[in-house]
């Protein structure tokens, strides 16, 4: 009852017409939604969900699908494949990739990856659907504003898409878009027009970003039911809140960036260009700093990486209490590393640029800060292993890609140790170490967060089951072949073999890695393939999975499993349950589980 | 109802918003403050002062602060008449402002600082610029406010949609303010 008043009274100022659809969620159906209203401009953060979901989902076939051919490149950087001047075009002629397209395609692989898949795809989906069940909320703060996000970053979208099939190329100076590359439409083929849509897109994407920034973390601190203190919050909704307040701090930085670089581009400013010749002619630009961009790039960039992982974090943490049946090991802790995590995030960004020029007294203070992240991630960690530690595990697919992400999260954390460190960095910058590194690290874990969340929300998305089966056969293969494809990276970084080259044939020291090429882009192949498996079981789940018969599939104690199985706008069709307990009521004084609307026991205290 | 009346003591979802949103646009800024910072302490940075004419948008500010203050007073007491006019009175300062603003740049480019003149020059009109852009958003929501004042059909009493705008208008001025002394002082 308690967000009644709340949505309420802020229907009458804002969104009169759609107020009927959430206050009364008592006789929600009493009136039909048109089709317009309900799947496409809809306000229901369920449905929001879902399109950030699937718009993510195939951004992710495009994003991967690139490495795929880049990866044919690298694999067999001699041989040509006619197939690919029939989908490419004059960017494959004769079959094979052009150095340009080589470059376009790495640059649409990060950018695609890292923001419109794991950074709008994840935390966009997952914040959306389940902030408001899970704190219990008939909504978001602002409906509206939560569906113009997702319009942002539909628009978003849409720029970058036309980028991709100008004359010219979509923009092809690495997902960083560092100047003067990026900043001199004369530099490069892809500096041209995909640099002005790149750049739109992004401004774009950062508005959407905000937009849904605000609304989690007014709606995690506004809109909790009645007993939902901040410490009885599941951690998922925790890692979404420190997740919305790096967004919302750190993607204004970006923009600003990104308003100069589009000054030096059109206005004939010279904040990031000085002293340059393009052609063997010299430009007018003077007293500009390239530098300058990277260290407002960064300070979005770094914290981005905690954008991409802290949701999968909290997925996992939840995921792994509920199918260890074991209540999670040392929740404030969880939350206290989750804060250090976040607080850390804007401190380090110096460390994606030692070797700029950095002063190393003021790397030194970067690389401090940079190994403390050690100890809160160690922290979450030994949290995880703890909380599966005999527990009476259940091997669900959801469950399988948490400890697969705990295991990449391990294995990929520690390599950041190394690049931590500048003096080593020296050596392992701008090779494939790095590539390694962030890669399993974030990529892969976060993948693996996102898929943990999928697999065990799905009943709620769709109130059906995704099958089992090719869940299992998704986790192993995906896991084992991240492993093959990034371990050997390792190895090639160390002996010194840079990233973004197009073919290392011409070279002596890196001729010998040609087989260890050809095995990774053979198990690239087969790890795309096997996603397409799991596309293809999320979209015929969605029509044909097996049917939910209870509205608690997973015997799990949070508030979105007291929702119908398929909820109305509003959730609830009475009134919002009240809490009265943690989420972790696990294997408790003899049951199962406790849902956090049981009332405490006469001989319980509160957690 | 005992829980209705706990909520109303909270403070408002879209106030609550604006605060995250005012800070998201703060970050903004410390951007463009934090580069013109960096690049500062770099070699051929050029010194000049400040047109004076943004002496004067500053006091049209401050006085529009005090309008939009007022506002919110006459539209709690609900004497309409005199809250339509103080928005418009607003809507009208901002607009100055950003005239002001204007002339600023037109001065400067005339004093040999275009934009794509010295960086120092440029940030000027980058960061003033940017500031402008948040202030005409400030008044496109009084017109839209404005609007609504006349409708006929439905009455809004909640004071919230006014308070988010005065909000929004005392932290553009407060921002202006922050921009003006550190441009200042930082040169």
């Amino acid at each position: 009852m308690s967000n009644e008043a709340t949505l309420h009274s802020h229907h009458e100022v804002t969104h009169g017409a759609a107020a009927h659809d959430h206050g009364n969620g008592h006789d929600e159906h009493h009136h039909e939604d048109s089709f317009i209203s309900k799947y496409v401009f809809s306000m229901d953060h369920k449905m929001i969900a879902k399109q950030f979901l699937i718009t993510g989902i195939i951004w992710a076939i495009v994003g991967a699908g690139f490495s795929v051919l880049f990866r044919l490149q690298l694999a067999f950087p001699d041989s040509t494949f006619p197939f690919l001047e029939s989908i490419l075009g004059h960017w494959a002629k004769g079959g094979r990739i052009t150095p340009e397209a080589y470059y376009a395609l790495v640059t649409m692989h990060g950018t695609i990856l890292v923001f419109f898949v794991l950074t709008a795809g994840l935390s966009g989906t997952f914040s959306n659907l389940l902030i408001p069940l899970q704190v219990g909320a008939r909504d978001m703060a602002s409906p509206f504003m939560n569906m113009l996000s997702y319009w942002f970053f539909f628009m978003a979208s849409v720029v970058m898409t036309c980028s991709l099939f100008v004359q010219t190329g979509p923009a092809s100076g690495g997902w960083t878009s560092y100047p003067p590359l990026s900043a001199l439409g004369d530099a490069s083929i892809g500096s041209k027009i995909g640099m002005d849509l790149w750049l739109t897109s992004m401004a774009l994407f950062v508005v959407s970003q905000l937009l849904g920034g605000l609304n989690y973390i007014s709606t995690i601190l506004n809109m909790r039911t009645k007993g939902m203190s901040m410490t009885k919050l599941p951690l998922t909704i925790w890692s979404f809140f420190f997740t919305a307040i790096l967004g919302v701090l750190s993607f204004p930085v970006l923009l600003s960036g990104f308003i100069l670089l589009l000054f030096d581009r059109h206005a004939g400013t010279s904040f990031y260009l000085s002293e340059l010749f393009v052609a063997g002619k010299a430009l007018s630009n003077e007293g500009g700093s390239a530098i300058l961009y990277q260290h407002l790039f960064w300070f979005l960039g770094h914290p981005e990486v905690y954008i991409i992982i802290l949701p999968a974090m909290g997925m996992v943490s939840e995921v792994l209490a509920i199918n260890s049946r074991k209540p999670i090991f040392g929740y404030l802790a969880m939350i206290g590393s989750l804060f250090a995590i976040a607080i850390l995030a804007f401190l380090v960004w110096a460390h994606h640029m030692f070797v700029t020029g950095l002063n190393p007294f003021l790397g030194a203070f970067f690389v401090l800060l940079t190994l403390l992240i050690a100890v809160p991630s160690a922290i979450k960690v030994f949290n995880w292993l703890t909380t599966i530690w005999k527990g009476s595990i259940r091997f669900t697919p959801g469950a399988l890609f948490s400890i697969g992400f705990v295991s990449t999260f391990i294995s990929g954390g520690l390599t950041g140790i190394w690049l931590g460190n500048s003096s080593i960095d020296i050596h392992l910058h701008d090779t494939y170490f790095v590539i390694a590194h962030f890669h399993i690290v974030m990529g892969v874990s976060a993948f693996f967060g996102m898929f943990a969340g999928i697999y065990h929300w799905f009943p709620k998305l769709y109130g059906r089951y995704l099958n089992g089966t090719l869940g299992y056969i998704h986790f192993w293969i995906t896991l084992v072949g991240a492993y093959c494809i990034f371990w050997p990276m390792h190895y090639e970084g160390m002996a010194g073999m840079p990233r973004r080259y197009y073919d290392y044939s011409n070279w002596e020291s890196f001729k010998q890695f040609a087989e260890l090429n050809k095995f990774i882009s053979i198990v690239v192949f087969i790890v795309f393939a096997t996603q397409l498996l799991f596309v293809f079981n999320f979209f015929y789940s969605i029509f044909k999975g097996r049917k939910l018969t209870t509205t608690n599939p997973w015997d799990a104690t949070t508030l979105e499993w007291t929702t119908p199985i398929h909820p109305g706008h509003g959730n609830w069709p009475g009134e919002i349950p009240e809490v009265h307990r943690w989420a972790y009521d696990y294997s408790k004084d003899g049951k199962d589980f406790i849902p956090q609307t049981v009332p405490l026991g006469p001989d319980e205290t509160a957690h | 109802m005992q829980a209705m009346s706990v909520q109303r003591k909270k403070i408002h979802p879209h106030k609550y918003s604006l605060w995250i949103a005012m800070g998201s646009i703060t970050m903004m800024f410390i951007g463009f403050t934090s580069a013109y910072v960096v690049k500062r302490a770099q070699a051929n940075w050029q010194v000049f002062d400040l047109p004076h004419i943004f002496w004067m948008s500053t006091a049209v500010i401050l006085i529009s602060s005090g309008t939009i203050q007022l506002a919110v007073k006459q539209f709690k007491q609900r004497n309409m008449q005199r809250y339509k006019q103080l928005i418009t009175l607003t809507a009208a300062l901002g607009v100055v402002f950003a005239a002001c603003q204007c002339l600023g740049f037109s001065q400067l480019s005339q004093r040999g600082l275009p934009l794509s003149g010295p960086v120092s020059a440029s940030f000027i009109y980058v960061i003033v610029g940017m500031h402008m852009l948040h202030v005409l958003g400030g008044v496109v929501a009084l017109l839209i406010m404005f609007a609504r004042a006349y409708r006929t059909r439905v009455r809004v009493y909640s004071a919230v949609p006014i308070e988010v705008a005065s909000l929004y208008w005392h932290f553009v001025d407060v921002l202006w303010i922050y921009l003006l002394v550190f441009l200042s002082i930082a040169r």
